[in-house]
């Protein structure tokens, strides 16, 4: 922030502008916990992946074009979220609220892919009762669907406020801190994409 | 009639009639619980001081408010986990030959599973967060945290934990399983009843509690110190503040997926660490000590960083070695996460393996030896204050260093082969807890005492209390020691009257009985210390004749913090500023915004418990129903626009005034 904005700034608005930057800062710090959180169910993950205990293994039971066509929906829900923010930042309101509109439904079917490929393994016996190997697939894979569903609720709260009170410097804030979030479970999902499904299948 | 048992089933889950005390010793506990909360609440009723209570209090942002509430929680936890010492030294002293004992076998396993985990988790835990929120905000010159209301969810999180291991006494019964619940014993197969889950969920709520504040007082300190502040210029306390909330950080997320896995294991039939399916208990053990080492760390920085200021203040010198102090606590920090393995030798991981994390354990006494020996010299020719607080340190001194010999000792896998699982063990973690970590919290409440409440605390009986608990506890763990190297295991519940063990059990249960008789002094210097608070009034703000920050506010600090935020050039700000005999320029107040009170950190930490206790006890609608209540309330919060409100200059002028002339008369 420049001197000059400053002295044109009220004494509560500098403050202001105090806040959020602590606010920012502060949800990248959860978030660099949120990874922590993340590198365990990793290493679990690592530790029980071959621990079939006679049950299938991830090259038996992972659909990679199934797996890929999740991914991308995914990924596309982060690009156009990066367009809301765009958008934010050239205020422009309702094009904003399309884009969100946009990664809400994105984010949804790939909920939904998600629940249909667990219904479709728990059907066919292979819930998290069977092995080490199949409860730490869907702890891992889960909890990053669980944070999908966490972003999800938090998007329509934060489309609503959005409707009512405009672009004003907190719902800016508001909106920054849930792209940083959306951001990051992309990110997340990658090395589960990497490491849960691509190196799932390959042969042991 | 298998209808009604269906919907009895549904509404209160594993819940009946059969899960209330029944056996002597478990009902006496159970009565205590509740006659000591109904007779607060009844006391408060009578006073008329709920509404008091709460506005004051229980929704207060204020981290000084909040501090001492941790602080009041710890205290009575202290008190809990002592009455399980008790009954621990009797049942080893008396349970040999032919005699049992005073409880059975699975009652003291419960006694000493609650005994690690209240004294780590809400008196460790609560005392250092407790002072961290009373102080580090006067310390570093800002006038709150960074964020407040966070910061009171924290607390609440925290208490309700606490109640949760204390509603095990009343409603069903603990975990026998140890404080770290080491699968497969706390499997469900193996643990059926509800104690684990109890264990599980109190430890998970307080857990994240604590997982926030690490993330709160993180951001609070390298984005809200006093200008000219540099991170080199920051108080020790401080310092040692930001190594433990790094390591919170880094540890508490790895606690929570551990803690969550246990619980899908038992509530969902995962198999993450039962002996069959492809589980893997070793793993548990991994995870859990992951956490559990740093977790040590943890506790004892902060610690470490108030002997730095009690030293330099009563020894009325600069500390010695500021930097290399620094850079110690920076090694210890990375060190702490490279040693966990320590604690499971006999795993089997291979010598090399135990090699590396013998050779690492070892090498993380060197950066602790070099804080020992700084404040060795920064004693020396020094006009050193024998007040209480420094008769803590120098306490600590002495039985820190045999612990962490001890510790050194047990380092090398060879002789932990030997001495694993024993009461050697034992000795050496509670010399080093105890010693290093209790020691050091309660010179900090000593020394901060005033700056809550404006008054002293009786030296004379602090004196007592010390001197109690230094040679009650030596004479406690010493003959642990012998016992381990005799080969007695630890969680013994009887033994065979040929060993001749009993007479070393019996001069520990002596000594345990001093210690009770040190925490007595304590009380006691609580009550006479509040009655004669009059006599001990601290007018001046400044009653040690401090260093830093926080003794430049009037005790007790105004709710603002500084009415003026300070700047600052040099480590020791206030006591240069005294030496330098400059006179300060007539203060220009200002406006002053600061967080309104919220009951929404009690409601949601509170409905988060009746989730907790949901669970542990199957009642799934009221989960639900719970869950739900959380997520509306902190969108309610969230979408709060007016939480802060204005103190005008005029009323900062005013309150200064009076505090100040509070000083003069």
């Amino acid at each position: 922030m420049s001197t000059v904005t400053e002295t044109t700034m009220s004494h509560h608005e500098i403050e202001e502008a105090h806040n959020t930057e602590k606010t920012v800062f502060g949800f990248w710090v959860y978030l660099m916990t949120d990874c922590v959180l993340f590198a365990a169910l990793f290493a679990t993950f690592a530790v029980l992946r071959n621990n079939t205990f006679g049950g299938p293994s991830g090259q038996e039971i992972f659909k990679l074009p199934y797996v890929l066509i999740e991914t991308i929906v995914l990924l596309t829900s982060s690009f156009t979220c990066g367009l809301a923010m765009i958008s934010m930042q050239q205020r422009k309101r309702e094009q904003m609220l399309r884009w969100l509109t946009a990664t809400f439904a994105l984010g949804l079917v790939f909920l939904g892919l998600e629940l249909s490929e667990f219904h479709h393994l728990i059907v066919e016996g292979n819930s998290w009762r069977r092995s080490g190997f199949l409860s730490s697939y869907f702890t891992l894979v889960g909890t990053h669907g669980l944070h999908i569903t966490v972003g999800l609720l938090w998007l329509i709260v934060l489309a609503a406020k959005v409707r009512k009170g405009g672009l004003n410097s907190t719902n800016v804030k508001r909106l920054t801190l849930f792209s940083l979030f959306w951001h990051f479970l992309d990110v997340v999902w990658i090395f589960i994409f990497t490491i849960v499904y691509l190196m799932g299948v390959i042969p042991a | 009639m298998s209808g009604l048992l269906t919907f009895g089933s549904a509404l209160l889950g594993k819940l009946n009639w059969d899960q209330f005390p029944t056996s002597p010793s478990t009902i006496v506990g159970a009565v205590m619980v509740v006659l000591g909360g109904g007779a607060v609440f009844s006391w408060l009723l009578y006073k008329k001081k709920l509404g008091w209570l709460w506005r004051e209090w229980l929704t207060s942002l204020d981290p000084k408010k909040i501090g001492v509430m941790y602080i009041v929680v710890a205290l009575l936890m202290l008190l809990r986990g002592l009455a399980d010492v008790l009954l621990i030294r009797a049942q080893q002293a008396t349970s040999s030959g032919a005699s049992h004992g005073l409880i059975s076998a699975d009652q003291l396993q419960q006694v000493i599973s609650a005994h690690g985990t209240i004294m780590i988790f809400f008196v460790a835990m609560g005392l250092l967060f407790g002072l961290i929120n009373l102080v580090l905000p006067l310390q570093i010159g800002a006038r709150d945290v960074a964020f407040p209301f966070l910061n009171s969810i924290s607390f609440w999180l925290f208490a309700g934990g606490m109640i949760l291991v204390n509603a095990s006494l009343v409603i069903g019964a603990f975990s026998g399983a140890g404080w770290l619940a080491y699968p497969p014993l706390s499997e469900l197969k193996y643990s059926p009843g509800v104690g684990v889950d109890y264990w599980l969920w109190a430890l998970q709520i307080a857990g994240i509690g604590t997982l926030l504040s690490g993330i709160n007082f993180f951001v609070t300190i390298l984005k809200m110190r006093a200008k000219g502040m540099t991170l080199m210029k920051m108080p020790l306390f401080v310092w040692s503040v930001l190594g433990t909330v790094i390591l919170v950080m880094f540890a508490f997320p790895i606690l929570t997926v551990t803690l969550a896995l246990l619980i899908l294991d038992r509530s969902l039939g995962m198999h993450f660490f039962t002996a069959t399916a492809g589980g893997n208990p070793m793993m548990y053990v991994n995870l859990i000590w992951a956490w559990g080492h740093p977790e040590v760390y943890i506790l004892v920085l902060p610690a470490f960083g108030i002997y730095s200021e009690i030293v330099a203040t009563f020894a009325r010198k600069r500390l010695f070695g500021y930097e290399s102090m620094v850079w110690a606590m920076g090694a210890i920090v990375f060190l702490s996460f490279t040693v966990w393995v320590h604690h499971f030798f006999t795993m089997g991981a291979g010598a090399d393996v135990n090699a590396f994390f013998g050779i690492m354990t070892m090498i993380i006494a060197i950066p602790t030896g070099v804080k020992i020996f700084n404040w060795l010299f920064t004693m020396y020719r020094g006009r050193i204050l024998f007040a209480s607080p420094m008769l803590w340190f120098m306490g600590f001194v002495v039985i820190f260093t045999i612990g962490g010999v001890a510790g050194v000792l047990l380092a090398m896998p060879p002789i932990d082969f030997q001495l694993h699982n024993s009461l050697f063990l034992v000795a050496h973690f509670h010399m080093m807890i105890v010693g290093g970590v209790v020691f050091g919290y309660f010179a900090g409440l000593t020394y901060w005492f005033p700056k809550m409440f404006g008054f002293k605390l009786n030296e004379t009986l602090g004196k007592w209390a010390f001197w109690c608990w230094a040679v009650g506890f030596v004479t406690a763990f010493t003959p642990l020691y012998i016992l381990g190297l005799m080969g007695a295991t630890r969680r013994l519940d009887h033994y065979d009257a040929s060993m001749g063990w009993q007479p070393l059990f019996i001069v520990a249960g002596l000594g345990a009985l001093l210690v009770c008789a040190g925490v007595g002094f304590q009380v006691l210097q609580f009550v006479v210390s509040i009655i004669q608070r009059d006599k001990n009034r601290d007018l001046t703000g400044d009653p040690w004749n401090g260093r830093t920050l926080e003794w430049s506010v009037p005790s007790p600090a105004p709710v603002y913090n500084f009415a003026v935020l300070p700047t600052v050039d040099d480590h020791d700000p206030f006591w240069e500023q005294k030496q330098s005999k400059k006179k300060l320029a007539e203060p220009v107040y200002e406006d002053i915004w600061m967080p309104k009170n919220s009951g929404l950190g009690v409601i949601i930490a509170g409905m988060v418990f009746v989730f907790g206790f949901a669970m542990i006890w199957h009642i799934y609608w009221l989960a639900i129903l719970m869950l739900l209540g959380t997520i509306v309330t902190i969108i309610i919060r969230a979408s709060d626009d007016d939480t802060e409100e204005l103190i005008t200059a005029a009323e900062v002028a005013k309150t200064e005034k009076a505090l100040r002339q509070g000083s003069a008369a």
